[in-house]
């Protein structure tokens, strides 16, 4: 194991431990029985099936948009979009499977091609006019987010709204649309699949070929990769345009995986994708990983907020504090310098020997 | 159309006007300040809805003890202040002295202050997103001696709550500090180029978490304008995109004084949206998308005109050999 990684994992272990102290003390103050309440976070998970089902429902939607930012960010872009990008991935499935009338096999490929490219437009439209005119990506992504919000809202409210339901809800999607249940008891559906091509071929992608290699040097090293002639402008909004294409699809397969029609609601998994992104370091390797400990997280905090007298909102806070403690840098400096003078001294040993 | 003309007729639009547009002027003045030391502050939202939620606990607590308001309000406006400098520093030694990211960093204070007012309004009063059951107060609306009874300008610029006129009043003196002072000229040489700062012998590190508290302070009472002047109580993400709504107004708007007359045009657009909303059957859902879209608009367009204009005199250069 490297250095580096070593350091890696120790920080991100440490940030996890000390965000943990905190959540103890945020569940402590606030609730009449905190042991039940920490008892359902943590085991509450694995203690049923349907738990165990929770988590992997969670896991899925985090994965996509998990590698969706992960890309975005790889190119050193804060772009937020995706969490937009998922939204209306979710509206698209809904005005497709409301309106459409064919085949499933026709209607899933033409559905993840949609999702997929206006995903692309979405994430692509803050990376573009940053790339040309240098507009802050963050402040124009978030009102891109806005905007959908709203349009998603006035879509479902004048063309698909059930007058019968109480809430704003959009008619019953057609039994055929929706993806199969996979694990009896839970609602764990065969987007799941979906989700393990994607970080298959993301990885690869990003990791063994010459164009990912090229992203990963365009976000890295920007001066060294215009050097070498490589277009770290096209990189980099290649690289945002693919992220909002998998935050688009992950949209639709979690609408269409979960629910039996639209209901309006901020569902945060492209915040949550930002979370994701940063344990991974970027890296659709680890993205799986990463989502799976955030997955767990949520899931536990559902249960924990359904059984107990506890806000969900504490895990929002725990996982802010596990992102600060990771990101900063110079807070396990000391340990790093030690391990450098301890392979500095190694090394001097085996050149004397 | 004929709607329209009345809006824009109606002397309320333009009062409303300014109280829409005082929070984001706020948080347009701390995305200045922060961002002529170096730092660019996306934390904004969330020191928003903090400093909106402390006001309203703060308040509310002083109200319950049997304070007379004028006390309380006092004691509550340096408290938030107070709060709002703790976050700034907060953000700004993460990102100065633990090497976190400043982006990332704002993100995640975002994310923190979302989650965490939602947690301690629970914690404090049992409401779980809007402070319904618990009483609070709102600062008071001042009328100016003389301009109240000009006619069409008293109606407009006189009766507004205190902390707008808060508002102006730190626009202006950030506008005399960064300018006329020796520590603003060193706020702003620290952020043209911090080597120079410390060849001198200062310290860059003060310096920037300095003018980033400042940025928590003011952005705090932009908060507060929220949630004791437009509204008398806390709601859960109050902000909705104010603190990214003044950052483009700054970066629009240029000084403090520009930042503001831009936050005057998002606040028009905000006050539009209000009137019409009653008076129109334009779906709900478009106005709300005014403000966002318009502040979109203005980014690229801003962003677009200044490219031309740089790749302009690159071109120029150019000819000139």
């Amino acid at each position: 194991m490297s250095d580096k990684l070593k350091v890696e994992i120790v920080r991100t272990l440490v940030a996890i431990g000390l965000s943990f102290l905190l959540l103890v003390v945020l569940i402590t103050l606030v609730s009449d029985n905190p042991l039940n309440a920490i008892i359902q976070l943590f085991v509450g998970p694995i203690s049923t099936i349907r738990g165990i089902g929770n988590v992997l429902e969670e896991w899925i939607p985090l994965v996509f948009t998990g590698l969706a930012v992960s890309l975005i960010f790889s190119s050193k872009q804060f772009n937020l979009a995706s969490e937009g990008a998922f939204y209306i991935g979710g509206v698209l499935a809904m005005i497709f499977a409301l309106t459409l009338v064919v085949p499933t096999f026709i209607f899933w490929p033409l559905l993840l091609i949609t999702t997929g490219f206006t995903g692309a437009i979405i994430v692509g439209t803050p990376g573009y006019m940053k790339n040309k005119t240098g507009a802050s990506e963050v402040v124009s992504s978030l009102m891109i987010i806005s905007i959908l919000m709203a349009l998603g809202t006035y879509i479902l409210k004048y063309y698909f709204k059930d007058p019968a339901a109480m809430a704003l809800a959009s008619l019953p999607y057609p039994k055929e649309y929706k993806l199969a249940t996979v694990i009896p008891g839970t609602q764990v559906h065969t987007g799941i699949f979906l989700a393990i091509i994607a970080v298959i071929v993301i990885h690869i992608l990003f990791n063994h070929t010459r164009t990912g290699f090229k992203m990963r040097i365009a976000g890295g090293n920007k001066n060294f990769a215009r050097a070498v002639g490589i277009n770290t402008g096209f990189m980099s909004l290649l690289a945002q345009i693919i992220g909002g294409c998998l935050a688009g699809i992950g949209g639709a397969v979690y609408q269409l995986g979960m629910y039996n029609y639209f209901v309006s609601a901020e569902l945060g998994y492209g915040w949550d994708g930002v979370i994701v992104a940063t344990l991974a370091r970027d890296n659709p390797k680890y993205v799986p990983a990463a989502a799976l400990f955030l997955a767990y997280l949520r899931a536990g905090s559902k249960i924990m907020a359904r059984r107990t007298d506890v806000p969900p909102q504490v895990i929002a806070i725990v996982q802010g504090v596990i992102i600060l403690l990771i990101v900063a840098k110079k807070l396990l400096a000391k340990y790093e310098y030690n391990l450098l003078l301890k392979k500095v001294d190694s090394d001097k040993k085996g050149a004397r020997e | 159309m004929g709607t329209l003309i009345d809006i824009l007729l109606d002397t309320n639009t333009w009062f409303l006007t300014i109280a829409l547009a005082m929070p984001i002027a706020m948080a347009a003045v701390g995305a200045h300040i922060s961002s002529k030391a170096g730092v660019i502050n996306i934390g904004l939202e969330g020191i928003m809805v903090i400093g909106a939620f402390f006001g309203v606990l703060f308040n509310g607590f002083f109200l319950s003890k049997g304070l007379p308001n004028s006390l309380n309000l006092l004691i509550t406006f340096s408290m938030v202040i107070g709060v709002g400098v703790l976050c700034g520093l907060f953000i700004g030694i993460f990102n100065l002295k633990f090497g976190a990211d400043i982006g990332l960093t704002g993100i995640m204070f975002n994310l923190i202050a979302s989650g965490l007012t939602v947690y301690l309004l629970y914690l404090f009063t049992g409401d779980r997103s809007i402070s319904s059951s618990y009483p609070s107060i709102a600062f008071p609306t001042v009328n100016i001696p003389f301009i109240q009874h000009i006619p069409i300008l008293g109606d407009i610029i006189s009766g507004h709550n205190l902390l707008v006129y808060i508002g102006f009043a730190i626009i202006l003196g950030l506008t005399f500090l960064l300018n006329k002072t020796v520590l603003g000229l060193r706020i702003r040489a620290v952020g043209e180029s911090p080597d120079a700062v410390t060849s001198v012998g200062l310290n860059g590190t003060k310096l920037k978490l300095f003018a980033i508290s400042m940025s928590g302070a003011f952005v705090a009472i932009g908060g507060m304008s929220l949630s004791m002047g437009l509204n008398t109580m806390f709601a859960k993400d109050m902000s909705s995109g104010r603190g990214f709504i003044g950052l483009t107004a700054n970066t629009l708007g240029g000084t403090p004084i520009g930042a503001m007359f831009v936050s005057m045009i998002f606040g028009f657009a905000d006050a539009l949206a209000t009137k019409l909303q009653i008076l129109s059957n334009i779906p709900r859902e478009f106005l709300e998308m005014l403000p966002y879209a318009l502040t979109l608009i203005a980014l690229f367009a801003y962003s677009f005109s200044k490219m031309t204009k740089e790749s302009q005199i690159k071109d120029r250069n150019y000819d000139g050999g």
